[in-house]
C-alpha cells in the first residue's frame, strides 16, 4: 500500500501551492483547488480503509501492521534513530477515514461559510496545513514523528484560531492555545525522552512487541515515591491531556471558539483534540503495565466530563457550549482506555468503546459545530439571546442539528447511543462508581445539549427586524446532511470487528441493562430540558436565581482561568519570572553595559592624543620606538 | 682597499636620521615626502650592505631591495596623487593646514 504516502503528500502540495501563490488565484479557484485536493485524499483514504479491512487476518486472527513506507531520518546511536513513514493499524487506519471526512466537508462547508472573507486562500492553505500534520501524526511509525506531527497540528491550529487576527480576542486567544499545548508538550517530550533512554527504540512495533521492556529497564527506579516507568507514561499522558483538554490544561479549548467555525469543528471537535485519546491509546499496552498511570488517566477524564458537563449547562454563547461538551465527551474516551485494563469479563472492552465513541463524535460532533457556523451565519451572533425559533427559518439544520443532539444524548439508533453504552458498560465493569459517575455525566450531556436545542430552535422569536434569519447555502447544508447520514448509520458499524484492544474480532453485544438504565437517565433529561426551555418561560432563571452561587461559578467555568491567571501572574511572573528579569537586567546586562562605560569613557579622556597632526603622531612613534630599543638595550 | 661595512652603515643611518628630522619638521607635504623616500633608502642600502658582507653567497637582500625600490616607485604615485588632491581643495600643501582628521 505504497500509495498511502500519497494521502500525506497531496496536502502537504496544496497547502504549499496555496500558501505560495494562493493570493494569485481568485477565491472560487483556491477554494475548489483545496476541496478538490482534499476529495482525492479521503478516496484515497478510503481505498487504502478498504483494502486494509478487507486483507486475510493473519494467522492470530488479527489485522497485520503494515509500514508501507518508512525511511531513516536522523540516525543518533545503533538504537536510536528517528524515520519518518507510515504505519498501519485498525485504528490508525480509522483514524484516516475519521479526519478525511471531517475535513473534507469542513472544506466544503467552508466555501459557503467563509465566502467573502479576508485571506479566503490563507485559510485554505491552513486547512491543507493541518490536514497533512493530523494525518502524518496518526501515521506516525515512532513516537518521535508522532511528536513532530503532535507540534504541526498545534501550529496549524495557532494559526486557524488566529486566523481574524486584526481582532485582540482572536489573537490572544490563540497564544493561549499555544502556550498551554506547548506546556503540556514539554511533559510529553521529557516523557518520550525517559521512554526512549531506557528502551532504547522510538519505534512503536518495536515498543509494542515488548510494553513491559520500559518496567522492566526502570526495575526499582522510583522518582518522588513513583516508579519512573510511572513517571514517564503520565508525562507522555500529560501532552495528550494538554491537546484533549482535560482538566485542568482544558482552558484554551473554549477560548479557541474564536477561530472559525469550521475550523472549531474540524480541529477543536473531530480531529486534532482526539488526538491525546489515540495517543494513550496507540501506547495502550505500555499502559497497561502501569495500571496506576490508567487510574489517572481513568481520575482525570472523570473529573474532567463532569466539570465540562456542568459548565456547558450555563454557557450562553453556544459554540462554548459545544467546547464544554467536546472537551466532556473526550473525556468520556480517557476515561473508557482508563478502565479498559483488566475489566475481565470483556478484556478491553474500554478500548474498543473509546475507539468507537472517537469515531462517532468526531462525526456528530462536526454535524453540531457545522450546524451551529450556519446558525451563526444567520443571525450574526454566538449568543443564545439572539436566537429563538429557528426551526421555522432553518429547517435542514433544525433536523440535522436534532439527530446530533440525539446522537450525542445517547438516544437509539443513533450513533452516539452504541458507543457511549459500550463506555458505560466498560465503566461499570471496572467498578460502580464509574458507572454510575458516567451515566450521570451522560444525563447531564442528554441536558445541556437539548437545552442548547431548545435554546436555538424553540423558546421564543427575539425580535429579528427585516434582516430575518434564512437557510445557508447548499455548500453548507450538504455536508450537514451528509454527517447527519453518518450520525444515523454509524451506530450500526461493526465496529468491533476492525478495532479491538488485541485485533482479534471483538462483537459487540449491548448490555441491555446498562442501556435500559441510560436511555432512561437521557429520556429524563430531555424531558427536563423540554420542560426548561421548550418555551420562553422564567423557570431557567427561578433556578439560576435558587442555586445562584453554582450558577455564577458554572457561568464562570468554576473560575479556572481567574486561577491561571493569579498563578501565573501573581505567583509566577512576580516571584519568579520578575527577580529573573531582574537578574538579567541588572547583572547580565549589567556587567556588558560596564564593560561599555569603562571602555567609552577612557576613549573620551584619550581622544585629544588624536590631534591630526601628522608630524606630532610621527614624532610619538619615533620617541616610542626609540624607548623601546632603550628598554631592550637596558634589559 | 675594501671599504668597510661600517662605512656604508654610517651613511645609511645618516641618511635615515636626516629623512626623519625632514619629516618631522618641514611644512611641506613634498618635502616630507622626499625624506620619507630618504628613509626608505637608507633601509634599502642597509639590506643590500648586511648581504654583501654577512652572507655573499646569498641573493634575498639584493631581491628584497629591487621590489622595495618598485613599491616605493608606486607608493610615490600614489602619494603625489593625494597631494595634487589636497592642493586642488586647500591651494597649498602646508602639511599644518591639514588637521581635520581628529576625533
Amino acid at each position: 500500500m505504497e500509495y498511502s504516502v500519497i494521502i500525506l503528500l497531496l496536502p502537504l502540495c496544496m497547502f504549499l501551492f496555496l500558501g505560495l501563490v494562493g493570493h494569485k488565484l481568485s477565491e472560487r479557484v483556491a477554494g475548489i483547488l483545496g476541496t478538490l485536493g482534499l476529495t482525492v485524499t479521503a478516496v484515497l483514504a478510503y481505498v487504502v480503509a478498504f483494502n486494509y479491512f478487507t486483507m486475510p487476518r493473519n494467522a492470530e486472527g488479527v489485522f497485520e501492521t503494515l509500514q508501507p513506507v518508512n525511511f531513516e531520518w536522523l540516525r543518533f546511536t545503533e538504537h536510536l534513530h528517528i524515520d519518518l513513514g507510515i504505519l498501519l493499524d485498525p485504528i490508525s487506519v480509522m483514524m484516516l477515514v475519521v479526519i478525511t471526512t471531517v475535513s473534507l466537508m469542513v472544506h466544503i462547508y467552508s466555501m459557503g461559510y467563509m465566502h467573502g472573507e479576508k485571506g479566503f486562500q490563507r485559510y485554505y492553505a491552513f486547512l491543507s496545513l493541518f490536514s497533512f500534520s493530523m494525518l502524518g501524526l496518526v501515521v506516525a511509525t515512532n513516537i518521535f514523528q508522532m511528536y513532530i506531527f503532535w507540534e504541526l497540528v498545534g501550529v496549524s491550529s495557532y494559526l486557524l484560531i488566529g486566523f481574524y487576527y486584526t481582532k485582540p480576542a482572536a489573537v490572544s486567544a490563540s497564544k493561549k492555545a499555544f502556550i498551554v499545548t506547548r506546556f503540556a508538550d514539554l511533559g510529553f517530550l521529557i516523557g518520550i525522552l525517559i521512554l526512549s533512554f531506557f528502551t532504547q527504540t522510538f519505534d512503536f512495533q518495536t515498543l509494542m512487541s515488548n510494553p513491559t521492556s520500559l518496567v522492566t529497564e526502570t526495575a526499582g527506579m522510583t522518582f518522588m515515591g513513583c516508579s519512573v516507568a510511572a513517571w514517564a507514561m503520565a508525562l507522555i499522558f500529560m501532552g495528550g491531556a494538554g491537546k484533549s483538554a482535560m482538566f485542568p490544561l482544558h482552558i484554551w479549548l473554549p477560548d479557541a471558539m474564536e477561530g472559525p467555525t469550521p475550523v472549531s469543528a474540524l480541529i477543536h471537535a473531530a480531529t486534532m483534540v482526539v488526538a491525546g485519546v489515540y495517543l494513550v491509546a496507540r501506547l495502550f499496552p505500555m499502559y497497561c503495565a502501569v495500571p496506576e498511570v490508567l487510574d489517572l488517566i481513568t481520575w482525570v477524564g472523570a473529573i474532567t466530563a463532569l466539570y465540562a458537563a456542568v459548565v456547558a449547562c450555563v454557557q450562553t454563547d453556544i459554540k462554548r457550549v459545544l467546547a464544554f461538551s467536546t472537551i466532556s465527551q473526550i473525556a468520556f474516551m480517557m476515561v473508557a482506555l482508563g478502565v479498559a485494563f483488566d475489566s475481565d469479563l470483556h478484556a478491553g472492552l474500554g478500548y474498543m468503546a473509546s475507539m468507537f465513541h472517537l469515531f462517532t463524535h468526531a462525526m456528530f460532533k462536526a454535524l453540531l459545530f457545522l450546524g451551529a457556523g450556519c446558525i451563526i451565519h444567520a443571525v450574526h451572533s454566538n449568543e443564545m439571546s439572539a436566537m429563538g425559533n429557528l426551526h421555522k427559518y432553518m429547517p435542514v439544520t433544525h433536523i440535522t442539528f436534532l439527530i446530533a443532539c440525539l446522537a450525542i444524548a445517547g438516544i437509539p439508533p443513533f450513533s452516539g447511543f452504541f458507543s457511549k453504552d459500550e463506555i458505560l458498560t466498560a465503566a461499570f465493569e471496572k467498578s460502580t462508581l464509574w458507572g454510575v459517575w458516567m451515566t450521570a455525566v451522560a444525563g447531564l450531556t442528554a441536558f445541556y445539549m437539548f437545552r442548547l436545542y431548545y435554546r436555538i430552535f424553540w423558546w421564543s422569536k427575539p425580535d429579528y427586524g427585516h434582516h430575518t434569519p434564512h437557510e445557508a447555502p447548499a455548500t453548507m447544508y450538504l455536508p450537514l446532511v451528509f454527517l447527519a447520514l453518518v450520525t444515523c448509520v454509524a451506530g450500526f458499524i461493526p465496529f468491533g470487528e476492525f478495532v479491538s484492544v488485541n485485533g482479534e474480532a471483538y462483537h459487540i453485544h449491548l448490555d441491555w441493562s446498562v442501556a435500559t438504565t441510560s436511555i432512561i437517565v437521557a429520556v429524563a433529561a430531555i424531558a427536563l430540558a423540554t420542560w426548561m426551555y421548550f418555551s420562553e418561560n422564567s423557570k431557567p432563571k427561578a433556578l439560576a436565581d435558587k442555586f445562584r452561587a453554582l450558577h455564577t461559578a458554572a457561568y464562570h467555568r468554576f473560575y479556572m482561568d481567574e486561577l491561571y491567571m493569579w498563578v501565573t501572574h501573581k505567583v509566577i511572573f512576580q516571584h519568579i519570572c520578575r527577580p529573573i528579569a531582574w537578574f538579567d537586567r541588572h547583572i547580565v546586562d549589567g556587567t556588558m553595559n560596564m564593560l561599555a562605560t569603562v571602555t567609552n569613557g577612557v576613549s573620551y579622556g584619550i581622544r585629544k592624543l588624536q590631534s591630526g597632526y601628522i608630524q606630532w603622531y610621527v614624532w610619538v612613534f619615533i620617541m616610542g620606538a626609540l624607548l623601546i630599543a632603550v628598554l631592550a638595550m637596558c634589559f | 682597499m675594501e671599504i668597510p661595512m661600517i662605512a656604508y652603515l654610517v651613511v645609511s643611518t645618516i641618511m635615515f636620521f636626516a629623512g626623519v628630522y625632514g619629516f618631522v619638521t618641514r611644512k611641506n607635504m613634498l618635502a616630507m615626502l622626499i625624506s620619507l623616500e630618504l628613509m626608505l633608502n637608507a633601509a634599502d642600502i642597509n639590506f643590500v650592505v648586511f648581504n654583501r658582507y654577512l652572507f655573499p653567497e646569498a641573493l634575498e637582500g639584493f631581491f628584497f631591495t629591487l621590489f622595495a625600490i618598485g613599491i616605493a616607485a608606486a607608493e610615490t604615485a600614489l602619494a603625489i596623487a593625494i597631494i595634487i588632491n589636497i592642493f586642488r581643495h586647500i591651494r597649498n600643501v602646508d602639511v599644518h593646514n591639514l588637521d581635520k582628521m581628529k576625533y
